[in-house]
């Protein structure tokens, strides 16, 4: 493990405690609302001042970074999870399945995802609690960000079924269920490990996006997306620098997750 | 007939503004010239003193050239859907007709009083039917085509031609029938139509006239300005009609400016950018972010002209056939629970927090800054949580372990939604979100791209509550018949109702239609003022505030005084200058 890698690795790692320890650091917690003082500079009572409704801007960071961090990898388990059930089974299984599988992929790939996520939002309904509503935001970004996943695994699985060793297999009399979970699926884990790592920062910035357009994550609970929301209007970084918080943690956070990936996992 | 009747002397009118803008402007070349003579050496006196005479004759003998130069700019938020007067129905449009068109009757923006422009006076009829204009004499249109009664009755006749689709022709519309005109004389003509039209002098504000004769058809202008360049997505230069028959006090002709440049420009940032690097002269509506920000380094810039006529508010889903349980519509259709979630909202709140105290609390369907058609009567509801849960206690809800629950046991909850394009909207929704948390009614707050909103608050009526805004460009309640009948699309709590639902919306039915067929305007106030009292009562839409006008203004326009009215900044275009400096550097 290189010297970076392991930066990436403890500042990952710290970023997640002290969000973690939300709770202890940041006892005002993200939704109280100190009108007093609506968007007020840091202070020994809040550290990185109030947004624009008097919530302790300190608090909302942590909160917000704890939602982004939990259900970033949520959602690129279930994104990992239906790639390789389309990529790596149409892989393995070649011929019209791969064809079709590589058209659908495609066809997926070309929607523009953006207008997708809003219209699929919208149908959602409306009565539903903020935490409920966070979590099928990120569960709706882990359903529709497979494509790109899918159609890396379903190369690396058409190359794995012209393999030597998996023709020895099938000449030994394996086939169906047990080859593939035997000795294809273990041989793509380095790719599904590659693509779950690169799905994380992907979705946490497509979560960052629809904050950004004010579509995320439901008030009062803060993420990345509606944190950096503030940002709007910010027309000199001198002004305000302590609003500059969320986007300097999140572009910590996204290198972190680059340079935590090892050149294998880069490379798969 | 015993009608109303304007009749206005123009020039008092026109003299009082301009006899000080062109006093100001007159007076800079003096200071520097008598300061200086008083400084100099005596052996250079003699000299100077010629000079300084030479310079005093060139000042008498300029001002008539020196007034006008120079192109005022400033940005329109979209592109102009177009230039036909008669179709505007955009904001960037309605700003270029009203810098372009010439009115019969103009409704001064300052003192909301209307006022004779092309017509000279005008006369109404007592049954409301008939308006009889009194025209000048003696105009011509830009390109130079005299302006006549005939132009007036082609205006009228293309505004009322069905298949133009004009929104400013169905405002004349009152009953089936041709609205038709009578020309009583070389100045004098009548237009006669079928049915009463509320406010119909008012009416004619927003009616340029066209001119019957000119080859250019809406290219010929009777208004200060006219249209001299359009450059799809980018810009419209207006430039000064030579024809332009107004004049100021010293006989001076209007307009004093050569040009207005209007860029197009949605974006909000790089307007106020452009605004601070003096590339800009006015932003004629500014969000109060911005405002404040502008303010910190710039007080002399920023203008806040008070309350305007917007109104923000919240509104409960009260349409019977609507995708929600029962027990829910039950709770919107108590008058006593919309009434206490009204008093539960902290409005001064919203004013402070979200407004940077640039918004009052609102108090009913007409801004405070309506000054004849606001009932003074009513007062803004004042935030009482204690006695918002009395009023629910006497409907049967009771609060338990802190959730508020209603005779059924079933815990209050429900969601508002609104456009996520509003950052004030989103913000006054999450502090109402937690007024209604100390009363134990829990609020979910959903905001959603508009398309989407609108969908559900007028096709699906698939949500609870909303918060929207109304945008009112009209001071007479006769604009929101639209909003108060119950029949109408935009009577948004419950639309289009084939019979009033409710006996309280059966009497706004009765007084709205009142309002609109009585002439006189005091039965018309007297009605609208219990339309504004039952309002108040049942709380249909919630009030929250009413924006104030902000605006910007650079140091470089004198004349500029800043109203509520569209179109805040330059509702004056006519009398602005830049000053030297600004003339010299364009």
């Amino acid at each position: 493990m290189n010297a970076a890698r392991k930066v990436a690795c403890v500042v990952l790692l710290a970023v997640c405690v002290v969000s973690l320890a939300a709770d202890w650091l940041a006892p005002a917690g993200f939704a109280k609302q100190f009108r007093e003082v609506p968007g007020s500079p840091p202070s020994h009572q809040h550290l990185l001042g109030t947004d624009e409704i008097g919530r302790d801007r300190f608090a909302r960071v942590l909160y917000g970074t704890r939602i982004s961090l939990l259900l970033a990898p949520a959602a690129a388990l279930v994104s990992t999870f239906l790639a390789a059930l389309v990529g790596g089974l149409a892989g393995y299984l070649g011929g019209i399945w791969l064809r079709l599988a590589t058209s659908f992929t495609d066809l997926f790939l070309s929607l523009p995802w953006l207008f997708l996520l809003i219209t699929v939002r919208a149908l959602l309904p409306l009565n539903v609690s903020p935490l409920l509503s966070v979590m099928i935001t990120f569960f709706i970004l882990g359903l529709l960000g497979w494509a790109a996943s899918a159609r890396v695994l379903s190369t690396s699985a058409d190359s794995l079924r012209n393999s030597d060793f998996v023709l020895q297999a099938r000449a030994s009399g394996l086939d169906g269920p047990r080859l593939f979970f035997v000795h294809v699926l273990p041989n793509l884990k380095p790719v599904l490990y590659a693509q779950f790592w690169i799905s994380i920062p992907v979705f946490i910035l497509s979560e960052a996006n629809l904050g950004i357009l004010g579509l995320g994550v439901a008030e009062p609970l803060p993420s990345w997306g509606s944190l950096l929301r503030e940002l709007e209007g910010l027309v000199s970084f001198r002004e305000e620098p302590w609003r500059m918080v969320p986007l300097v943690l999140l572009i910590v956070v996204l290198t972190s997750f680059q340079l935590a990936l090892s050149n294998e996992e880069l490379t798969a | 007939m015993n009608g109303r009747v304007f009749s206005y002397a123009p020039s008092s009118v026109i003299l009082s503004g301009a006899a000080t803008s062109r006093s100001e402007v007159a007076a800079e070349p003096k200071a520097p010239y008598s300061n200086k003579n008083a400084g100099l050496a005596p052996i250079a006196g003699g000299f100077l003193k010629s000079l300084s005479v030479l310079f005093f004759c060139f000042a008498l003998l300029v001002p008539a050239h020196a007034q006008g130069g120079g192109e005022l700019r400033f940005c329109l938020r979209n592109e102009p859907k177009t230039f036909d007067p008669l179709l505007v129905d955009d904001d960037s449009s309605l700003s270029i007709r009203y810098l372009t068109g010439g009115v019969l009757i103009r409704a001064n923006r300052k003192t909301q009083q209307l006022e004779p422009e092309l017509a000279e006076s005008w006369h109404l009829s007592r049954d409301g039917k008939q308006i009889t204009f009194k025209i000048r004499h003696g105009i011509l249109f830009s390109d130079g085509t005299p302006f006549s009664t005939g132009d007036v009755a082609y205006t009228m006749q293309r505004l009322m031609d069905p298949n133009l689709h004009s929104s400013t022709g169905d405002a004349f519309r009152s009953g089936s029938g041709a609205v038709t005109t009578l020309k009583l004389g070389p100045d004098l003509i009548t237009v006669i139509f079928p049915a009463p039209v509320v406010g119909l002098d008012a009416l004619f504000d927003q009616v340029p006239i066209m001119s019957a004769h000119s080859p250019k058809k809406e290219g010929a202008v009777l208004g200060p300005f006219m249209v001299a360049e359009y450059k799809a997505g980018s810009s419209v230069l207006l430039k000064r009609n030579p024809n332009y028959w107004k004049k100021d006090a010293r006989g001076h002709r209007l307009p004093f400016l050569d040009a207005i440049r209007l860029d197009i420009q949605p974006n909000r940032d790089v307007e106020m950018l452009r605004f601070k690097r003096g590339e800009l002269d006015l932003i004629n509506v500014l969000d109060s972010d911005y405002f404040d920000k502008l303010a910190s380094t710039s007080p002399q810039l920023v203008h806040d002209a008070g309350a305007s006529l917007d109104a923000e508010f919240m509104w409960f889903n009260q349409v019977a056939s609507a995708p929600i349980p029962p027990y829910k519509s039950a709770w919107f259709r108590s008058t006593n629970f919309r009434r206490a979630v009204s008093t539960a909202i902290n409005r001064d709140d919203l004013s402070r927090i979200v407004y940077n105290r640039h918004a009052q609390p609102a108090v009913g369907p007409v801004s405070p800054a309506n000054k004849f058609w606001f009932n003074s009567r009513l007062h803004s509801e004042a935030h009482n949580p204690d006695a918002a849960l009395k009023r629910l206690e006497a409907e049967g809800f009771h609060l338990d372990n802190g959730t508020l629950k209603d005779k059924d046991g079933n815990p209050i909850e429900f969601s508002i939604v609104t456009n996520a394009s509003s950052k004030p909207r989103e913000r006054m929704a999450v502090l109402i979100q937690e007024d209604l948390g100390k009363i134990g009614i829990k609020v979910n707050v959903v905001t959603l791209d508009f398309p989407s909103l609108l969908e559900r608050i007028s096709q699906k009526f698939n949500y609870e509550a909303a918060i929207l805004g109304f945008r009112n460009v009209d001071l007479d309640p006769n604009g929101q018949m639209n909003i108060w009948l119950s029949s109408a699309e935009d009577h948004a709590w419950n639309p289009q109702q084939k019979a009033p639902e409710t006996a309280w919306e059966a009497e706004i039915d009765k007084l709205m239609r009142a309002q609109a067929s009585a002439s006189d305007p005091r039965k018309r106030k007297q009605s609208f003022d219990r339309v504004q009292e039952i309002v108040y009562q049942q709380a249909p839409f919630i009030y929250l505030v009413n924006q104030n006008a902000l605006s910007a203004v650079s140091t470089s326009v004198e004349g500029a005084n800043p109203v509520i009215l569209h179109p805040q900044t330059f509702w004056n275009a006519e009398r602005l200058t830049l000053n030297a400096n600004t003339r010299a550097s364009r």
